[in-house]
């Protein structure tokens, strides 16, 4: 325990002193109009011009800190996404920094363990490390545990399922008590766009059958069932083209942005803007819309935009 | 005494090898760097042969120094270096133990047997087939009885661990997956295995004398050897110690004679003599045997007359080459040719060189390379093929080309590994999601690493796969992430691996610049 109590006090201390570093020199938050948990409750926290870590420490702030989500004593799962044996520059996985803030918040707000997996794309045990996010997650106290074997699965009903009457479902997201999705914004040649909804595809086994049986269908369907406490959108680094692997870096564009939002259809309808996609042209989030999951009506909902 | 230190520092070296071989042919993780493992392997002599001969390499001069030392002092090869030679030392060693075994003594050799198993591989290879080569090689017999038996046992365990420390919540070791077995592979490894320990129990090294090619060729070379065993017939009283530790059951005691070409050099007989009578030194012609000449003679007209059959099996075996293999039929995922890992430059170039020893087939870390049946038809059986029903092809990897011990995968750079095409995906329409139910799916564009398959319009909000072959390399990316059955896109094996063009890189950032507030 020796070694968590480390991690846990010298990550609220730098939590601290970055906190302070952009409240103290650049005064910004006082000088926005939106800026602070005192006009909340916000429905979704836009942040653009940070790194990812800053952005990630200010976001939560306004949300009224990690302590909302996660009490003393509760097991939390961090699911970025990790589909790909690609370096971090080329944005096919989440950003390593955020994935590091986000469980040192976690391990600061008391919880027990925090873990992280994804069911990969390429081969896992190459697109944990070459991520970065498997080292860097380890250095923050997180687990980091495989979603390579169908034994981490268990299968689930999805009664709201228009397709998708059932699905296997990694144990951690079914035992853990708190679920934190943490996707990247990218451009997908499938589904216009892969954010939020499109990441919970890492969650489940047998991805085949969803492709095979109305592909935007069924990541609605899952939504009705599997409803993260919380979705952290990583746009610092975004691919444009070629997505959801890409190509090269010249896919990348650097957006610097981060959406969160308890609401997945909201999230992933603000990203989709972000990108410059209309949310309504994406079947899978007006499918989501309509069966009551979220709103893709961005104007209905109180969010606080900051800009560094 | 010096001669006992020499038969400590035999079993030292050669447990070294067997145990670092036996671990190379299990291993998943890349534990040793490939430089490590060219070095462990470098001795194995057919390996190293054929890859000398692919390569001109000095990293392929293995066997040139297992030659010099045949020369110098016989076939130590088979008991310092050879690891299929220490499985049946430990085979026989057990044997001891259990205090079953006969007492030894001499036996003549089996000569038409042992010539007929080196000249008809050899000849055949020759010929353009390395069938023989292969299901006879010591080091290939070995490393597959590793791979297809060991292995999956040494899986097993892991993922017990892994079982036992996760119930801990500890995820320190990594669960591994088979994902498939060869039966024939399996199969053909028990019949091995099961020859060799039977052989060996039975009559120590009879295998390095009867059926292996390596150990016969050593033999001959071995007739010219400067330092042998003899009998130093003064001191000799033809008390038979020697015989009975002799694991090649070549020391006769009776003429006092060695048969030189089937010692394998383990040097047990140098200190059990308790006259001192056992030399190991410079040979003396003079006492070269003139009497076991008719004998042999007797031996090599049997041996032409079984040889005769030889062309009989080279015919019947290369009707049956690759080609023969393949076929033009109806069944959309028929392919027309089997595909070889990058860095075999051509279909013909890894059939003829590789001898199956399944070394890439433990190492590849997403398990595409599976042992053959027939894709390859007959000749081929047991090399390994780009299986995409199991996995695909990494895009950042070369590791089975630079671990592969005999050239059949050159080393190739991961730079030119990915613009090297294997194969082209080709699209089946007929069977494609989209087309039959116009719903989204895009599994294989999603997985593309070049972007070779891209999704293109369709209808109303719907897209449809298209290929570009020029930029495909054949991964099999496509092809495994495909839902249907049958598959809707599949990779057919390039004859001849090609040069794919580069991806057209466009640079994004150019035309987009992310806006300075937010769009909301």
């Amino acid at each position: 325990m020796k070694r968590r109590d480390f991690i846990r006090k010298t990550a609220g201390a730098t939590i601290a002193s970055t906190t302070a570093l952009v409240f103290g020199n650049l005064n910004i938050l006082f000088a926005l109009p939106q800026s602070g948990p005192e006009n909340g409750p916000f429905d979704m926290v836009a942040i653009m011009n940070g790194e990812p870590d800053v952005m990630f420490d200010m976001a939560i702030e306004s949300l009224g800190g990690m302590e909302a989500f996660v009490k003393e004593g509760q097991t939390v799962v961090v699911k970025p996404n990790i589909g790909w044996d690609v370096i971090p520059e080329r944005a096919a996985n989440t950003n390593p920094q955020l994935v590091k803030r986000i469980i040192e918040h976690c391990y600061n707000a008391g919880a027990s363990e925090v873990y992280v997996f994804d069911n990969t794309c390429d081969e896992w045990a190459n697109c944990y490390k070459n991520s970065a996010i498997e080292p860097i997650a380890k250095e923050a106290g997180a687990k980091v545990v495989p979603g390579n074997l169908e034994k981490y699965y268990r299968p689930v009903e999805i009664p709201d399922g228009v397709t998708l009457k059932s699905a296997k479902v990694h144990e951690l997201i079914l035992d853990s008590d708190v679920f934190i999705n943490v996707p990247v914004l990218k451009d997908h040649m499938a589904t216009d766009l892969t954010i939020a909804m499109k990441n919970l595809m890492g969650v489940i086994w047998d991805r085949r059958w969803w492709h095979k049986n109305n592909l935007h269908q069924c990541i609605a369907d899952f939504t009705t069932y599997c409803k993260p406490d919380l979705n952290v959108i990583d746009a610092y680094r975004v691919m444009m083209e070629n997505g959801p692997r890409g190509v090269s870096e010249k896919d990348v564009v650097t957006f610097k942005t981060q959406i969160i939002s308890s609401d997945i259809v909201a999230a992933d309808a603000a990203a989709a803007k972000v990108f410059g996609t209309d949310p309504e042209d994406i079947t899978y989030i007006t499918q989501a819309a309509g069966m009551g999951v979220g709103t893709y009506q961005l104007d209905t909902l109180n969010i606080n935009r900051i800009k560094l | 005494m010096v001669f006992k230190w020499l038969k400590k520092i035999r079993v030292f070296i050669s447990l070294a090898f067997f145990l670092a071989i036996s671990y190379l042919s299990i291993d998943y993780a890349s534990t040793f760097s490939s430089s490590l493992t060219n070095s462990i392997l470098y001795f194995q002599f057919l390996p190293s042969w054929i890859k000398f001969m692919n390569l001109m390499s000095f990293m392929a001069t293995g066997y040139l120094v297992v030659l010099i030392l045949t020369l110098l002092f016989g076939r130590v090869y088979c008991s310092f270096l050879c690891p299929l030679g220490t499985l049946q030392d430990l085979f026989h060693f057990i044997s001891n133990r259990s205090g079953k075994r006969k007492s030894r003594k001499f036996s003549g050799p089996n000569n038409w047997v042992r010539y007929l198993f080196l000249t008809a591989p050899i000849l055949l290879f020759v010929a353009g087939n390395i069938l023989l080569l292969n299901l006879l090689d010591p080091y290939s017999n070995f490393s597959r009885i590793l791979s297809n038996l060991v292995r999956p046992l040494y899986y097993g365990i892991n993922n017990v661990v892994v079982d036992i420390l996760e119930k801990w919540d500890i995820y320190a070791i990594k669960p591994v997956e088979l994902k498939s077995v060869s039966l024939y592979a399996i199969g053909y490894s028990v019949f091995m295995l099961g020859l060799v320990a039977w052989m060996a129990f039975q009559r120590g090294r009879l295998f390095c004398n009867t059926v292996c090619p390596a150990g016969t060729f050593l033999g001959i070379i071995s007739r010219l050897s400067l330092f042998r065993i003899r009998l130093d017939e003064s001191l000799c009283n033809s008390c038979g110690i020697c015989g009975n530790s002799c694991k090649s059951d070549c020391i006769d005691t009776l003429t006092k004679k060695v048969d030189f070409s089937r010692c394998v050099g383990c040097l047990n007989c140098l200190y059990v003599c308790p006259e001192g009578g056992v030399k190991f030194g410079l040979t003396q012609y003079k006492a070269s045997p003139a009497p076991a000449k008719p004998e042999f003679n007797h031996q090599r007209r049997h041996f032409l007359k079984y040889s005769a059959f030889i062309p009989a099996v080279i015919a019947f075996l290369s009707k049956r080459s690759y080609s023969e293999g393949l076929n033009n039929g109806k069944i959309p995922v028929e392919k027309e040719y089997p595909v070889t890992p990058p860095g075999s430059v051509s279909i013909r170039h890894f059939i003829n060189n590789c001898t199956a020893c399944h070394l890439c087939v433990s190492a590849c870390p997403t398990r595409v390379l599976q042992p053959a049946f027939l894709q390859y038809g007959l000749a081929g059986i047991l090399q390994p093929t780009m299986d995409y029903n199991i996995s695909f092809c990494n895009f950042e990897c070369t590791v089975c080309s630079e671990i592969c011990p005999t050239g059949a995968i050159k080393p190739i750079d991961l730079t030119v590994k990915k613009v090297t095409q294997l194969g082209i995906a080709k699209f089946i329409k007929e069977n494609c999601v989209v087309y039959i139910d116009e719903t989204d799916c895009g599994a294989c564009s999603e997985h593309c690493p070049t972007k070779a398959v891209v999704m293109v319009y369709y209808k109303d909000k719907i897209t449809i796969p298209e290929v570009t072959e020029e930029i495909c390399i054949g991964c099999g990316a496509c092809e495994y992430a495909c839902p249907t059955d049958p598959k809707s896109i599949y990779v057919d094996g390039n004859i001849f691996h090609k040069q794919a063009e580069k991806p057209t890189e466009k640079s994004i950032g150019d035309t987009i610049q992310p806006a300075d507030d937010f769009p909301f």
